[in-house]
């Protein structure tokens, strides 16, 4: 994007909340940036709302915070702890219910989310790629999840460039941003005057032409590309591009799993956080009347004691078994099931560890053996 | 646990205070409308804050409430224990002593002299001891207090004949299930919930404060490494015994907690 081959539009920084208002025209809820408790999260946002402005995400291992950014840009935090996840696999949803009629039978219907064309504004390019990466979970041929697809059918992706990534970010050694390539409608690239514009679908299109704007000029473009090509270079966090398969499977007794697992409290926050993650546990609540039943699922981790359980015994009684399953699933064996690692770089794990693990840290510490042959 | 109360079609409960703020009983009147519906399905036969009082007779389900702190306590608890079929402790006084128990670890005879005209009046044990400490519990439900969801879920259990869901999962779970912003990253505070039973659905977070543990230890508790976080955020030795040192000050996980940093600070 932002390539020059592509017709971009240029919306001036004054006009911002035209794209918000064409956006709700079309009928489209729309989520964008909030600042709550701290951080930046996606809220929804109503007609008369003011995007914030002038906000940089200050990220480290365990740490985040709101800082000032001198440009006043408005979109010159990183991300916050979730940006699209719970938007389409819910943290909390009903599957289907169960009554028992007059006669005594019991009548199962399924229960299916109500969602509204919605609008999401200043995703990010690890954002994206973590969609694709549910998309290929839950979208599965022959395994479509209903659930899941009732909502992502619904949205409409306003991405943004990111021009000042965090410390904890690696998007660039993913090869996942900082610069959106696919899966948004809309693709923003903020500028000191304003935003150079692309779109990629139909739907993005029609937001598009409804806001008139004029083409951007060889210079913006150019200024936007030279931003992402910036901000890719600041990053100073990185991930091996290759497969780490092989790399991490042959290092499971490595003393490093034991060293992690006396830092690591097993709360699931970097699994809650991660916007790839999709485990989930599912159950019943019968009413107290006894004549229905709910049965839902609910974000589960391979942190949890109950994720472990098999008919009798737990695979992962302890902390050290946990932290290897996520780490080796996400980094290596993801590789089998969906053809690439299951880490896009937006360093939430990271920031969002109470105790700040860093996992390019653990990873190159239990790879350190191999580099050195 | 014996989970056959299926079979029994109405079972006759008792809800039993011990020491304790009357809190978690609080839990059953505030159901509202599922308390009528509790009250169809089970025979409420001894509840003296709800009405009815027949504390010595039979019953299929007795859920207690509070500690064993008096003299007294020790001998009713085994007479309640004879006369049910189920005895379920709820609350951090059933399950960990309370915050009654903080005396366990001083002299409290000192305290009692402190506050009461009259302390020769006052008969309390040394020590103020979870329910498990003297009769068998069949389930524990832990939280100060309990919530009515618990108290529901458990029932309900009870009366489809399987086993209640032990939660011992974090509050961390139900934080980041409810897209709460975690405050110890974003606010620095030390937060007791990556240690704590998930249970309240990470009631102070939802207000933007830290988790203080009321809920007791869940599993896998890593509070060596909690504690060493506790550290790099600026809290004492001292600071980090008292947050180990509260509602759940005798569960065995918070008190190893705080003994070890007592230890390292001396």
């Amino acid at each position: 994007m932002f390539s020059g081959h592509e017709p971009a539009g240029f919306l001036p920084l004054a006009l911002l909340d035209t794209l918000v208002a064409a956006l709700m025209a079309q009928g489209y809820e729309c989520q964008g940036p909030a600042v709550e408790n701290g951080a930046i999260v996606m809220r929804e946002l109503a007609e008369t709302d003011v995007l914030p402005r002038g906000l940089q995400a200050e990220q480290a291992p365990g740490h985040y915070r709101l800082t000032q950014d001198p440009l006043n840009r408005y979109f010159a935090w990183a991300n916050g702890p979730q940006a699209i996840k719970p938007q389409v696999f819910a943290p909390k949803e009903s599957m289907w219910r169960v009554e028992r009629d007059e006669a005594g039978a019991l009548q199962f219907a399924a229960v299916l989310p109500e969602m509204p064309k919605q609008a999401i504004i200043g995703v990010r390019a690890c954002d994206l790629a973590a969609l694709a990466l549910q998309d290929a979970h839950f979208l599965r041929d022959g395994r479509r999840d209903a659930h899941y697809a009732q909502r992502r059918e619904q949205l409409f992706l306003v991405a943004v460039q990111c021009a000042v990534p965090a410390s904890t970010c690696f998007c660039a050694s993913t090869g996942d941003g900082p610069t959106p390539t696919t899966g948004y409608d809309i693709s923003l690239a903020e500028l000191a005057e304003g935003f150079v514009v692309v779109a990629s679908s139909g739907k993005g299109e029609a937001v598009l032409s409804a806001l008139n704007l004029l083409p951007a000029t060889s210079q913006q473009i150019d200024a936007a590309q030279q931003q992402g090509q910036a901000a890719a270079a600041s990053q100073t966090r990185s991930l091996p591009s290759r497969n780490l398969l092989e790399a991490l499977m042959s290092q499971l007794e490595h003393p490093r799993w034991d060293e992690v697992a006396a830092r690591c409290l097993a709360c699931g926050n970097c699994t809650a956080v991660c916007p790839t993650c999709f485990c989930h546990a599912e159950g019943d609540e019968p009413s107290l009347d006894g004549h229905s039943s709910e049965h839902g699922r609910i974000w589960d981790s391979c942190f949890s004691e109950s994720h472990g359980h098999l008919h009798g015994f737990n695979v992962r009684p302890d902390i050290r078994s946990r932290y290897r399953q996520w780490l080796i699933h996400k980094l290596a064996t993801w590789h089998e099931q969906y053809g690439r690692s299951g880490c896009i770089g937006c360093g939430r794990c990271i920031a969002w560890c109470p105790v700040g693990i860093d996992l390019t840290e653990e990873v190159s510490a239990l790879t350190a053996s191999e580099a050195q042959l | 646990m014996n989970a056959s109360l299926v079979k029994l079609g109405k079972p006759r409960v008792a809800v039993h205070k011990f020491s304790s703020c009357d809190g978690c009983q609080l839990a059953f009147l505030n159901l509202g409308e599922d308390l009528l519906a509790l009250a169809e399905r089970v025979e409420l036969v001894h509840f003296a804050e709800a009405g009815p009082l027949d504390p010595d007779t039979e019953v299929d389900i007795a859920f207690v409430e509070g500690s064993v702190s008096t003299p007294q306590d020790l001998e009713r608890i085994q007479h309640i224990r004879q006369h049910s079929r189920m005895l379920i402790a709820i609350g951090a006084c059933a399950t960990s002593g309370g915050i009654q128990a903080l005396r366990n670890n001083t002299d409290g005879t000192d305290w009692v002299a402190q506050i009461y005209a009259h302390p020769e009046a006052i008969a309390s044990l040394a020590h103020s001891t979870p329910i498990s400490s003297h009769v068998k519990v069949d389930f524990e439900l832990w939280g100060c207090p309990v919530s009515g969801p618990q108290i529901v879920a458990v029932v309900n259990s009870l009366l489809l004949g399987v086993a209640p869901h032990d939660n011992v999962d974090k509050v961390c779970t139900e934080c980041k299930r409810r897209n709460l912003t975690c405050v110890m990253v974003s606010h620095g505070v030390a937060c007791m919930g990556p240690v704590t039973r998930a249970g309240c659905g990470a009631l102070c977070p939802s207000l933007g404060r830290d988790c203080y543990g009321c809920y007791g230890p869940a599993e896998n508790a890593n509070t060596d490494a909690l504690a060493a976080q506790f550290g790099h955020l600026g809290l004492t030795p001292q600071d980090i015994v008292r947050r180990f040192q509260s509602i759940n000050s005798q569960a065995p996980v918070f008190l190893a907690a705080a003994e070890k940093m007592r230890q390292r600070d001396e």
